[in-house]
């Protein structure tokens, strides 16, 4: 396998000027949708089938009581354990050679487990095609030596395309420096191998907790539940089973009476 | 501007006065980039943006007091000794005696000296330097002569104290401070701040002057012409630029001579003795003028015949032609046909009501541009009381031509953008059926113009007939014109020691090498050195390399071409003392080096450094004039003081609406600002304080969305990025008139009302001004009646149906950013 690629979205680089949604439109060819008032400047409110990108745009008092406007470029994360590609019956979901996670749209058959095994609510189904769709990260792009559409076009640097462990580096210095400048809850999320998911490949830096940008804490897969949801299940069921015969067994008698 | 976007990541400290992040967001990367070198970013803007979202510091102000924060950051900076006094000294007309009869602002009740009521104008005759024996300014070194620039200036901002700040533009006295602090002591040799601007700035009564408090603010503390700092003019689009350095404007020709006026100009030597001053660089005029004349007329234009100067049309007056001019005379029924080349003044105008009824009353309209705007179906606009039911084509005799045109990716040539940068493209692909380019219209229309006048003996047919219009057969060749630009050798030149400087045709080098004898030709002297020839005597297109920069050459001297000379930072003369040498190791960029050869034999001497010497490279510092970095005035130095026809320093007055009255002075507007008077009650304005229109509205532009929306209303993916047109407004004022976040509100002004949707947030709040709290709303104006179909959000009623056709003196810009509004929830 090829050296591990990966996005790094430095959120304190981010100016919320959306060529990043707007890019990944283009390039993928994705449609119109007709957007929902949200009462701040971001729209769409979730990824569907025809956005990959989404920027967010947070409104949010420091502890200074000074607004802060938090502005986050969210994306699928490629996630080394991803939800998506295990629930996957068809085997359509796959790891490319560089890592990331690509759904292959010939053999998905629209079941749509991996919409819900998806800790992050990227994945969407398109009801035209019968299949799953999300962001590819530019499949066609990485194989012609190209970096992902978004990257391309943000004009601040605050997507950034390349090999894994050179970004990692390069966001673990970041994250030191902004903490010098006053940042005091700079921080990387997904960027540890080690940490939640086996680590994104499409990591960010956020300057506040993750659930501030609606990122779940320490997300889990669904699946990493089956087991004991499944002994549970059992119980329940030989519960039920158990308490089935005796209701019977009642009624059965109360027939001899008849 | 006078720096280089790239540039900026050199400044320790940068001041955004406009909202860059949303506006210029490619060009930001270089603040996001000083960021992280850790320089702090100050916004100063009445809206928390993007840009406030990425800034150290967000200093809101009320909108219409630009004056007022520049000025008290002046008085700060003196007050505290901060400014840099060296470079003032020796750079700037500061040291400069003013005739004893002028008087500031201070002393005239908010009037400078020479004021004619009656006139709404001034009389500038004491508004100039005394002169020595010789004819040369008076000065004082130690700046403390009363009437020196320096006092002056002193003197006439000793009311913008950090009170006076806070009671009129409603800035904390604590804030304005960290502010002016943090600004001002990033000057001196160390250190340099930048600060930009767009149209927050312009877009006023006094628009012109807000620009020069900004400048004389830089100049004060020194940060023109050296790296990291700079004043950064951050122009529209992408070939804004472009645009008025090729003249698309009423006041200028190609390389901004003056437009001629037909009394005071009637020939070309009275044109020329009358613009072309007697010192600095611009006395070369009369190379340029009649350069450009050649260029224009060919051999046609000879000496006898004035080079053709009779064939450019004349202004009539000084106050007639801009774009406000046109569409009042327009509804008057002055003017009967009108060409929209890529512009929609039915939404993008001032007072775009108006514009709508004046389209009506055309005999024929022109429309060239990409999409069917609303301009070319003017008589769609729904219905707008009180003024016009919805139109219909029932009572409108207009004739409306619509000739679709090309974008950018669809044909080939240059963009220049908003750091003189000259950028060329080629088409990526051919435009789609019969859409041609702007450039092929015209020339077939000046094709067909000439076969229509051909044999003409009229005298008004004279100028188009004697055009060298020949680019080519059909489609013209842009290089071709690129070429005529940059200007040719007519005949073989010489120097005067008899060598060959060119051969026939070659285009020039450089703009010294015009001459005012009809042997040279350019279209434009400050774009001459775009293009040259090879050793084979092939055009090579400068505007065309692509060296990206690097560690020798982080201004990447190698990509595009920047005019003047390739030169990217202006004014670089001041980026080294006087005697030369750098200012500090940290800021070096340009020097005197003593040992490096000269131009003339057996001499030494010449500048050197990072950039193209934006002066004579072998003037030695202590040569007359080696310390005049301005070599674009007369006198070689920055001017604080410096004419214009509201005031020789900038003075605050309120905007044409205000809701408050002038505290600085008695003088509640501009003096002098334009104000059109229109029939049908098409121009009313709310008094001082009215009950009726109790709010400052301010509009704006959005990142996803491009001017009058054009470039993106009728884009899906741009135009789903925003649900629907929509109004700013704060929490306080929503709670005091029942608003919630998305109801539909009704905007009203004098002029008009508009519907849009609420946007509740912390984004806004009220000022204090005063000790009053005064509301301020905002609303961009990108929306009109026509985009995408399916996506209703992509159409909206039009922002600029509020504004009014007022202007600013010198240049009759419209005041948009700072009017008066009432807001009420629902549709009224």
């Amino acid at each position: 396998m090829a050296r591990t690629l990966a996005m790094f979205t430095d959120t304190s680089l981010c100016i919320g000027c959306r060529a990043c949604q707007v890019a990944c439109k283009q390039w993928n060819e994705l449609g119109m949708e007709v957007p929902e008032w949200t009462g701040t400047y971001q729209n769409h409110t979730h990824f569907t089938d025809q956005t990959f990108r989404l920027v967010r745009f947070i409104e949010e008092p420091k502890p200074t009581g000074e607004l802060a406007w938090l502005l986050m470029s969210d994306v699928c994360k490629h996630c080394a354990q991803a939800g998506c590609l295990e629930a996957c019956p068809t085997g359509a979901i796959y790891r490319t050679q560089y890592g990331t996670v690509d759904i292959n749209q010939d053999t998905c058959n629209g079941c749509r487990y991996c919409v819900s095994s998806c800790p992050f609510g990227v994945v969407a189904f398109n009801a035209s095609s019968g299949t799953a769709k999300k962001c590819t990260f530019c499949n066609d792009r990485i194989h012609n030596g190209l970096g992902p559409a978004c990257a391309k076009a943000c004009p601040t640097e605050s997507i950034q395309f390349g090999f894994r462990d050179e970004l990692v580096a390069r966001a673990q210095k970041r994250v030191e420096t902004l903490k010098g400048m006053g940042f005091k809850e700079a921080q990387l999320y997904g960027a540890d191998s080690n940490g939640f998911l086996g680590g994104l490949n499409a990591f960010f830096l956020l300057l506040a907790r993750p659930g501030t940008y609606n990122l779940p804490d320490s997300p889990k897969l669904p699946q990493r539940n089956v087991v004991v949801d499944s002994l549970l299940s059992i119980g329940s069921a030989v519960l039920v089973g158990l308490g089935a015969l005796l209701a019977f067994r009642e009624r059965g008698q109360g027939g001899g009476d008849a | 501007m006078t720096t280089n976007l790239i540039d900026i990541q050199n400044s320790d400290v940068i001041m955004a006065t406009s909202n860059m992040a949303e506006n210029h967001p490619v060009g930001f990367q270089w603040v996001m980039k000083a960021k992280e070198r850790g320089a702090k970013l100050i916004h100063v803007d009445p809206r928390f943006t993007r840009t406030s979202a990425a800034a150290d510091m967000h200093v809101p102000l009320r909108s219409g007091t630009n004056i007022v924060f520049f000025g008290g950051m002046i008085k700060y900076a003196i007050d505290h000794n901060l400014h840099f006094k060296d470079y003032v000294v020796h750079y700037t007309n500061a040291s400069f005696l003013i005739d004893p009869e002028f008087k500031t602002a201070t002393d005239g009740g908010g009037l400078f000296a020479g004021y004619d009521a009656a006139k709404r104008a001034y009389d500038q005759k004491s508004w100039k330097y005394q002169l020595d024996a010789e004819g040369n300014p008076k000065r004082d070194l130690t700046l403390r002569d009363p009437n020196s620039v320096f006092q002056l200036m002193r003197r006439h901002y000793s009311r913008y104290t950090v009170e006076m700040v806070e009671r009129v533009c409603g800035i904390p006295k604590e804030k304005f401070v960290a502010a002016a602090k943090l600004f001002c002591e990033a000057s001196g040799p160390e250190k340099t701040g930048s600060i930009t601007y767009a149209l927050n700035l312009t877009q006023h009564t006094n628009g012109v002057e807000n620009i020069r408090a900004l400048c004389m603010l830089q100049l004060l503390l020194g940060n023109v012409g050296r790296p990291g700092g700079g004043v950064v003019a951050l122009r529209g689009h992408a070939n804004v630029q472009g645009a008025t350095d090729l003249a698309v404007l009423y006041q200028d020709l190609p390389g901004y001579h003056p437009m001629p006026l037909r009394d005071a100009h009637p020939d070309l030597k009275t044109y020329l003795e009358k613009t072309t001053p007697k010192s600095g660089f611009v006395v070369n005029r009369p190379k340029w003028v009649v350069s450009m004349l050649k260029a224009w007329y060919g051999d046609r234009a000879t000496k006898e015949n004035d080079y053709g100067f009779d064939w450019i049309a004349k202004r009539a007056s000084a106050d007639a032609y801009s774009h406000q001019h046109i569409f009042v005379d327009m509804y008057n029924g002055k003017l009967k046909g009108f060409f929209a080349i890529g512009q929609n003044p039915a939404v993008g105008g001032p007072n775009a009501k108006l514009a709508r009824a004046a389209l009506e009353k055309l005999d024929w309209l022109v429309v060239q541009d990409i999409f069917l705007t609303e301009t070319a179906e003017f008589w769609k606009a729904p219905a707008s009381p009180p003024h016009r039911e919805a139109a219909g084509t029932k009572n409108i005799k207009t004739e409306v031509f619509f000739l679709p045109a090309a974008p950018a990716a669809e044909k080939d040539g240059t963009l220049t953008n908003t750091m003189r940068l000259i950028q060329w493209h080629e088409k990526a692909v051919d435009p789609p059926g019969d859409v041609r380019s702007d450039a092929e219209h015209i020339y077939q229309l000046g094709k067909r113009l000439r076969t229509l006048y051909a044999g003409s003996k009229a005298k008004r047919d004279q100028g188009i007939l004697a055009l060298t219009w020949d680019y080519g057969d059909k489609h013209p060749d842009m290089l071709k014109v690129l070429v005529e630009m940059n200007g040719v050798a007519i005949e073989e030149l010489r120097d005067k020691d008899g060598k060959v400087l060119y051969r026939k045709g070659e285009p020039l080098k450089t703009f010294a090498d015009l001459r005012d004898d009809g042997t040279t030709t350019s279209g434009i002297w400050i774009y001459t050195g775009a293009t040259v020839w090879d050793a084979e005597g092939k055009v090579v297109n400068r505007t065309a390399s692509h060296k990206k920069g690097d560690e020798k050459d982080y201004l990447a001297h190698g990509w595009g071409w920047s005019w003047p000379a390739n030169r990217r930072i202006l004014y670089n003369r001041a980026s080294a003392n006087p005697a030369g040498k750098p200012w500090s190791e940290k800021k070096k960029f340009l020097w005197w080096d003593p040992e490096a050869p000269s131009n003339v034999p057996d001499k030494k001497g010449r500048w050197v450094g990072l950039d193209v010497p934006d002066f004579n490279a072998f003037l030695a510092p202590d040569a007359k004039g080696g310390d005049n970095p301005y070599i674009m005035r007369a006198d070689g130095k920055g001017a604080f003081f410096g004419p214009l026809l509201d005031g020789p320093f900038p003075e605050h007055y309120e905007p044409v609406e205000s809701p408050v009255k002038n505290l600085l002075s008695r003088q509640q507007m501009n003096p002098t600002a334009k104000i059109w008077k229109v029939g049908d009650k098409r121009n009313e304005l709310a008094g001082v304080g009215s009950a009726e229109y109790p709010y400052v509205i301010t509009t704006y532009r959005l990142t996803e969305h491009h001017l009058s929306g054009v470039m993106s209303r009728y884009l899906p993916m741009l135009a789903e990025l925003f649900e629907s047109h929509f109004a700013e407004i704060s929490h306080e004022l929503a709670k005091e008139l029942g608003i919630a976040n998305g109801d539909t509100i009704t905007v009203m002004s004098p002029r008009g009302k508009i519907h849009a949707k609420a946007m509740v947030t912390n984004r806004f709040k009220p000022f204090t001004i005063d000790g009053k709290k005064i509301h301020q709303i905002g609303v961009p104006w990108h929306w009109g009646y026509n985009g995408v179909p399916g996506l209703p959000g992509s159409k909206g009623d039009i922002t600029n149906d509020l504004s009014a056709t007022v202007g600013d003196s010198n240049v009759f810009i419209q005041e948009t950013k700072a009017f008066c509004c009432n807001v009420k929830k629902g549709v009224v």
